[in-house]
């Protein structure tokens, strides 16, 4: 190339220009490059996210009638049924988070531990549910907690109970149809993470003088923290924005945001309180995954950038 | 007194360790005495079981038959946080989720020793190690050969009766690496605990050990010192394992060794009669200018392959009569480098008598 010139030529100089302006051109095409690379995935993100999200937002900010009004946001804080939907996105989103992790937790614990092959095996059965749909799934557990369900059968049949439970149609239903929805999604990552646990590490526990139950709750819990934080964000994000099973599962009786969204657009044709719910929600699943951040950082940090 | 000097070393004696994973034997009828304060090296190729073998020692593996007795007590079935018994792992093992401090205090913490005492002890540890002031240090932000410091302040502070190596070193650069081999030396002079180091690195083993049991095939192939071991090696794997060595196959009859139809001089007494192998090191052959030089010494004919020149020294390859290659090395001396032969010329290698050991030709 005419621009690039050779050393020798310029021997005496020693000014540190020698080919800069070659060099910064260089740079610039390498950086214009991978910017028209990146183009396809930027064009997406911002059609299928930036776009409807701005749209949605602008939707929130008017109400039946079309006119500019912050009635949409009002409606929170006048309306009791509003907070009350609130309360309970919370309370499922928190029962099922909570009894994702104690179920999890073991089950992950075992999974790690077994031989590579029976471990292999048994994450298909963690898997394989992940291939039936949700909808599938709700209605089957519909069939076996309802009145004269499975359940109910079996105990009566057996003369443990003499009255059916109310195991569907409620609180109860959409925790239980939650938890089998949601528990995969804790498994995958926290194994993942007791997997990469060095197993020097544990047998250092032991051999510096810690029982196995020792060694298991000084290092093996603290190091699969970080798998199990990113377990429970999942999950309790994936909860609070849950709309089919507790849908099918309360039976009318457990109203979570995503249903309130539903009626909003489709039984009172209001899209502007449906668009801010939406905003709402989205606004507050943000400033919790923030919040975690900013608890788990600083004890996290070490184990994170040690990895 | 802390990390006091050795009164509580003890010995180790292990007898008749069998290991097999299924059909495949790891270790067979092993047997190793190890005396109080001593440090032995296990060395040996990768599947030799020495790793096995340490594994066994520190609990983390089960033998399937055999006894490892600490100062008289035995420990075979003793669980792994009871056996006392301190460990540095190849890849340091430390807790990344604890700073220096807290991973040096850990056996500490585990004893229930007072935190008085507990900050005493780690900072005299970390002392020992040459750590001073880094106890709040994560250890993501120590250098390899920090954190090498760090799991041996560890595997000390608790006084063990034994300490156990995993080829701690291997994973540092040559220069630190060297380096390290000193200090540790040196520490385990101060500490006089028993230790048991394992490596492959033939050279860190002749550095560091009072003894070098050299393994091979669950077997241990011969126990000495290191100078033994070099100069005397009592079976061919020895000889080939540790150092360079030229095999030259000779026969011995009436009472003399033969090579070729040519006699050569022993200095000790002439070996059973058959067929043996000599081990010749190739710093111990000598280039003669002529064979009329060679006085006492044995001479080998040879003709020169190539020369190759390492700056200190320079490695002759030479044939035999037989085509048998066989190496030499000299310093390079201003008298050697005048007279160095060129290629494919006809040299004599002289052999002093003392330096010809014969082994059994397997």
């Amino acid at each position: 190339m005419s621009a690039v010139s050779a050393g020798h030529e310029h021997a005496g100089r020693i000014d540190g220009t020698l080919n800069a302006a070659a060099l910064r051109a260089d740079t610039r095409r390498q950086a214009l490059g991978f910017l028209a690379l990146l183009s396809p995935g930027l064009f997406l993100v911002f059609a299928v996210i930036i776009v409807p999200v701005g749209w949605l937002f602008w939707l929130s900010l008017f109400d039946e009638t079309g006119t500019l009004s912050a009635a949409n946001y009002a409606r929170f804080f006048e309306q009791a049924s509003y907070i009350k939907t609130f309360m309970t996105t919370f309370k499922v989103a928190f029962v099922v988070t909570t009894a994702c992790v104690l179920l999890g937790y073991p089950l992950a614990y075992l999974l790690s531990q077994l031989p590579r092959r029976a471990a292999s095996i048994c994450l298909v059965f963690v898997i394989l549910p992940f291939w039936t749909s949700v909808l599938v799934r709700t209605y089957a557990w519909l069939v076996i907690l309802q009145r004269k369900g499975l359940v109910n059968s079996w105990l009566i049949d057996h003369g443990l109970i003499s009255q059916p439970l109310q195991l569907a149609n409620n609180f109860t239903g959409v925790v239980i149809g939650m938890i089998h929805i949601m528990l995969p999604f804790l498994v995958l990552p926290l194994y993942a993470s007791m997997k990469s646990i060095d197993i020097d590490c544990l047998r250092a526990g032991m051999n510096l003088g810690a029982s196995p139950a020792a060694t298991f709750r000084q290092v093996f819990l603290p190091l699969s923290l970080p798998g199990l934080a990113s377990g429970v964000v999942i999950v309790f994000v994936l909860c609070l924005g849950f709309f089919v099973t507790p849908a099918l599962m309360g039976g009318g009786k457990v109203i979570m945001w995503a249903m309130r969204m539903e009626q909003a657009a489709s039984l009172y044709s209001n899209w502007g309180a449906g668009a801010a719910l939406g905003v709402v929600l989205l606004a507050v699943t943000l400033s919790l995954l923030g919040l975690f951040r900013w608890l788990l950082g600083a004890r996290a940090a070490g184990v994170w950038s040690s990895r | 007194m802390l990390l006091s000097l050795a009164p509580s070393a003890l010995p180790i004696g292990i007898h008749h360790i069998e290991k097999r994973f299924g059909a495949l034997s790891i270790l067979s009828d092993l047997n190793l005495d190890v005396a109080a304060g001593e440090f032995l090296t296990l060395l040996g190729p990768s599947g030799s079981g020495k790793t096995t073998l340490l594994m066994i020692l520190a609990g983390f593996v089960r033998a399937n038959a055999g006894s490892i007795k600490v100062g008289g007590e035995e420990i075979i079935t003793m669980a792994p946080h009871k056996r006392n018994i301190g460990m540095v792992f190849q890849n340091y093992a430390l807790f990344p989720h604890m700073n220096v401090f807290h991973n040096v205090a850990f056996p500490l913490k585990q004893r229930r020793v007072s935190a008085a005492d507990t900050k005493q002890r780690v900072d005299h540890a970390l002392e020992l190690v040459r750590l001073q002031g880094l106890g709040e240090r994560r250890v993501d932000q120590l250098s390899g050969g920090q954190r090498q410091r760090v799991a041996l302040a560890r595997a000390i502070v608790f006084e063990p009766r034994i300490v156990l190596m995993d080829e701690p070193l291997s994973a540092l650069d040559k220069g630190l690496r060297e380096h390290m081999q000193i200090e540790l030396r040196n520490l385990h002079r101060r500490l006089g605990m028993t230790t048991v180091y394992v490596t492959h690195d033939q050279r860190e083993a002749i550095t560091m050990s009072d003894r070098i049991a050299v393994m091979n095939a669950g077997r241990i192939e011969q126990i000495d010192q290191p100078e033994t071991i070099y100069a005397k090696p009592k079976t061919k794997f020895v000889a080939g394992f540790i150092g360079e060595s030229n095999f030259i196959p000779v026969e011995c009859r009436n009472g003399a060794i033969w090579h070729e139809n040519q006699r050569l001089r022993l200095s000790g007494p002439a070996p059973s009669a058959g067929r043996h192998l000599m081990v010749v090191r190739p710093e111990k052959l000598r280039l003669l200018a002529n064979a009329e030089q060679a006085g006492d010494l044995n001479v080998l004919r040879a003709t020169v392959g190539d020369i190759i020149y390492q700056g200190d020294s320079f490695i002759c390859y030479a044939a035999l009569k037989d085509g048998r290659q066989i190496t030499l090395r000299e310093y390079c001396r201003s008298d050697v480098l005048a007279n160095l032969p060129a290629p494919g010329e006809p040299i004599a290698l002289g052999i002093d008598a003392s330096d010809i050991v014969l082994v059994a030709d397997q």
